[in-house]
């Protein structure tokens, strides 16, 4: 077996398959499936300050290779996480992270300040990318200024590893990526959901009930290497790739563009034990091609 | 309740009328898990370039002893549509049991009413045969549009009594199940219903005023189906809950209808 422990700015992990926020849940909903123990961590679902109900049904439609959803962070905030959620998820032995989003600068923080108190919660995922809400979310993650603006008043708060999720809706996302590490970001993850639309032509109405979407899935993957590849080329702080990683080939072909580790979102949604096959997957081809471990490969595609 | 991804075995194929499949299945790898009626599977959809989620199907028959499974499907769409492809030996990628089901009765002396439109029948034969298993024999009300819709109604009044409505009058009372004259004539302690949303509505409706316990069974579209996604919320007086956990059978009370 080759080594594939990875570690992202002093974080360990058993190997460098992440769950995706938003897909997993808190974890527990997979536990029948897989030992959660062989992943090297899980992004909860987003936590934000205040309890959100989301946005109304319906939040999902299907593509091709892909889908829609505009759930809109539904999240009973941070203090019914802390209290219900925590007790349950603490003892999972894998690295438990928290996505978390907000409103405002104050509200990141607040949030982040909460969640490092937590002893086993060893980082946070930074959520500046989401599509789906009016106020924040994707707003500060589409300008350098509004980007840097979060992460820096997170930093102040925030003083375990922290990862920074960037969204692919902008011109340059090298641009919000160097700015995030300036800011203090200790990795960025990528990419978020691509914007997106679907009608049903019968009602000739938007599906959605907020009328766009973020796409996910298969379809966005060669977006989402292109991207990683760019940003791993740009940055000196870890990269974790994610968008429509469904297998290992998918994975393995992530961390040649320069990611250090990578994340499965919707692909559990097909395979709930996907996410450790992937693991065995990336395990057999260094196996198969002499590499000691998992870290050779990282950035090794010119 | 333990969720199992089974790589399931397709025993026989049927075709009940032109849009409907009865598909049966078991397990090679072992017994059937314990599941209950109104619990659902995700299915997966293979070779289809079209579509890209599972489809969540009702549990229609569960046969324990000869470990084997049955699932009703209507042609609703390409997704379903590709299950007209499985032939006895198909693999069928099945997530299951899922979901909270109907509340069974607690005692011999409790009337359940059964209620079904269309392919909202499914889930009312497993819910029959388990109540046939502890003694209390259920009524079904199945309603359709014409008498062509009105499928395997042999297997239902193999279980109990069931009363029948169609659109057109074609078979049974002309009308909606609402309107049968059995819901006149007889009182009920508990009525579970799966069919179309509006059927489902009024129903609940019929129940609220007759002060008879209502549980509906609901059909959100959905993504992952283990609650972790948070797609196929409803509206209910506790929030957005997940049809897929939380339901999909939900007491009426319990929705904003």
């Amino acid at each position: 077996m080759a080594d594939l422990r990875v570690n992202i700015a002093g974080l360990e992990l058993v190997n460098p398959v992440l769950t995706a926020s938003g897909t997993f849940g808190y974890g527990i909903e997979y536990q029948d499936f897989i030992d959660l123990s062989q992943l090297g961590g899980i992004i909860v679902k987003g936590t934000t300050l205040q309890p959100r109900e989301g946005n109304p049904y319906p939040r999902m439609a299907e593509t091709a290779q892909g889908m829609l959803n505009c759930v809109g962070l539904q999240n009973k905030g941070v203090d019914y996480f802390c209290k219900h959620i925590y007790p349950q998820i603490k003892d999972i032995k894998t690295n438990m992270i928290v996505n978390v989003s907000g409103n405002s600068p104050e509200d990141y923080a607040e949030c982040a300040a909460r969640i490092n108190e937590l002893d086993c919660i060893p980082a946070i995922e930074l959520n500046i990318s989401c599509p789906n809400v009016k106020h924040g979310g994707m707003a500060f993650g589409t300008t350098t200024e509004g980007a840097s603006s979060v992460v820096k008043a997170v930093r102040e708060a925030y003083k375990k590893t922290l990862i920074v999720k960037l969204s692919p809706n902008v011109t340059s996302i090298t641009d919000i990526a160097l700015a995030v590490q300036d800011a203090g970001a200790d990795a960025v993850s990528l990419i978020n959901t691509l914007m997106g639309m679907a009608i049903d032509i019968e009602k000739r109405k938007r599906i959605l009930s907020i009328g766009t979407g973020g796409l996910s899935g298969p379809c966005i993957k060669p977006v989402a290497l292109r991207m990683v590849y760019q940003v791993a080329h740009a940055v000196r702080v870890p990269v974790i790739g994610l968008g429509g990683i469904s297998n290992a080939k998918d994975a393995i072909e992530f961390l040649l563009a320069g990611a250090s580790a990578i994340e499965i979102g919707t692909a559990n949604f097909l395979d709930p034990t996907v996410s450790v096959k992937v693991a065995k997957g990336i395990d057999e081809y260094l196996e198969k091609h002499g590499f000691k471990s998992v870290k050779d490969i990282v950035g090794l595609c010119e | 309740m333990r969720k199992y991804v089974l790589d399931l075995q397709v025993t026989s194929v049927e075709q009940p009328s032109e849009r409907y499949l009865l598909l049966a299945a078991t397990n090679p790898a072992g017994p059937l898990p314990e599941m209950n009626p109104g619990q659902f599977a995700q299915l997966r959809i293979d070779d289809s370039k079209d579509t890209f989620l599972r489809r969540p199907i009702s549990l229609h028959h569960v046969d324990y002893e000869k470990n084997e499974v049955s699932f009703l499907v209507q042609k609703v769409g390409k997704g379903t549509a590709s299950l007209w492809q499985k032939h006895p030996g198909s693999t069928l990628n099945a997530i299951m049991p899922l979901g909270r089901g109907f509340t069974m009765p607690t005692s011999a002396e409790q009337r359940f009413l059964l209620v079904g439109g269309g392919v909202g029948i499914a889930p009312l034969l497993f819910m029959g045969e388990a109540m046939l298993k502890i003694g209390v024999r259920p009524t079904f009300l199945l309603g359709a549009r014409s008498k062509s819709d009105l499928i395997r109604l042999d297997a239902y009044r193999a279980l109990g009594e069931v009363y029948v409505t169609t659109e057109d009058g074609s078979e049974g009372e002309q009308g909606f199940v609402t309107q049968h004259s059995v819901l006149r004539r007889e009182k009920f302690d508990n009525i579970s219903v799966c069919g179309p949303k509006p059927m489902m509505m009024a129903m609940a409706c019929y129940a609220k005023q007759a002060g008879t316990r209502c549980e509906v069974s609901l059909e959100n579209m959905m993504a992952c189906g283990l609650g972790a996604c948070l797609c196929c919320v409803e509206d209910t007086k506790d929030g957005n809950v997940c049809v897929c956990k939380e339901g999909p059978v939900f007491d009426v009370e319990k929705l904003k209808w």
